[in-house]
């Protein structure tokens, strides 16, 4: 969109540092609100639109997180098959939400949690491994039940809360480290902000 | 109230889940954009920075070859690449203190905790567009100012040199060169 050529940001340069003020080259696509242009509803009905292929999506997620769990059963934990499954929890934890499934979101974040904050990884419990990826099977499977969310909420809660006293115990002498991972968010987060 | 022409801006969404970059594009297209270019991993996405130039990035953290921090930290390199001030709007499901300050040490202008909503996304893309912030260049950082506010009552010390310097500018070496030739 922008020109750049003759866009020369101003300098003020201080003892250690310079401040850089960039010229405002987006202040082109600013303009005053429209009456009854509401961009943030028509890409919330977009998102309705697409909505019908999450359930899809969110079985292919599930089905990724399942080999990636059976390749650490099959090879045990090594780099490669920590990160795949990492990885593949940290897309649920993100993608869940907005696929419809947010109690799976809780349990993947909390496998995530196990994952990326265990010390040692071959020491990371594979029962508790499994008991997380099930767990988030069987939340995408059955989240039409009637009482899937109360049964999800009880499950999260549990799993979080074992996943915690391991997390405790496996990082006792490192308190810095267990202070930042027990720490609130201080990220701004979707719902609303 | 200010309204963004979005069909005016050109983004670059970096993220190797399929389904992410498919819901940002509907998000974008929802918003009214048209030009939206995608890469799935760091590599990828900073040769489409390179070649698309776009307005804005929305780049996921953890991806594969290099992530998502790697990236703005390559991005934030002055004289490096035509934009090094470009807007990244860092999505990820990382919200840990550690991980924010991490990002933002990086030169990322905003954060977005997943599970994004077409609101949150909005009002990160109408803050960069509407309230730039200055960057600050210094022996260990390049990128957006990272004080966004001026704390009254901040008692600690000040870590930035304050006044004018009494710099003299030396000539880059380069025009030496070029004059000695």
């Amino acid at each position: 969109m922008a020109n750049r050529k003759d866009e020369t940001p101003s300098v003020a340069t201080y003892a250690d540092h310079e401040v850089i003020t960039p010229s405002h080259a987006l202040r082109k696509v600013i303009g005053p609100a429209v009456d009854g242009d509401d961009p943030v509803a028509r890409a919330e009905a977009a998102l309705v639109e697409l909505s019908s292929e999450f359930s899809e999506w969110m079985q292919k997620e599930c089905e990724r997180l399942e080999t990636a769990r059976r390749n650490v059963k099959r090879q045990g934990f090594t780099a490669k098959t920590h990160e795949a499954l990492f990885h593949a929890a940290h897309d649920i934890k993100g993608e869940a939400v907005t696929f419809g499934y947010p109690d799976a979101a809780g349990v993947a974040e909390s496998l995530c949690r196990l994952l990326e904050h265990s010390p040692e990884m071959t020491r990371i419990p594979l029962t508790l491994v499994d008991q997380h990826v099930d767990a988030v099977r069987a939340i995408a499977r059955e989240h039409a039940r009637p009482d899937a969310a109360n049964v999800a909420g009880k499950l999260t809660h549990r799993l979080r809360e074992v996943t915690d006293d391991f997390l405790r115990r496996e990082n006792q002498f490192r308190p810095d480290y267990l202070e930042s991972i027990f720490a609130p968010s201080l990220a701004p987060g979707a719902a609303g902000t | 109230m200010v309204r963004i022409d979005f069909n005016r801006l050109r983004f670059l969404v970096i993220d190797d889940n399929a389904h992410m970059r498919r819901i940002l594009r509907t998000l974008l297209h929802g918003f009214g954009t048209r030009e939206v270019y995608e890469a799935e991993d760091g590599a990828a996405g900073l040769e489409a920075f390179t070649h698309y130039m776009p307005d804005i990035i929305l780049t996921d953290w953890v991806m594969p070859i290099f992530d998502g921090l790697e990236l703005a930290q390559m991005i934030r390199q002055p004289g490096a690449n035509a934009n090094p001030y470009v807007p990244i709007i860092m999505l990820t499901g990382h919200s840990e203190k550690n991980r924010v300050m991490s990002a933002r040490d990086a030169g990322v202008t905003e954060f977005l905790a997943k599970p994004i909503s077409a609101k949150a996304l909005y009002e990160r893309i109408l803050n960069v567009v509407a309230n730039p912030r200055p960057f600050i260049k210094s022996k260990s950082y390049f990128g957006p100012d990272r004080r966004r506010n001026v704390n009254p009552n901040y008692v600690g010390p000040e870590r930035r040199k304050g006044g004018k310097a009494e710099v003299s500018r030396q000539q880059p070496l380069l025009d030496k060169a070029k004059v000695m030739v």
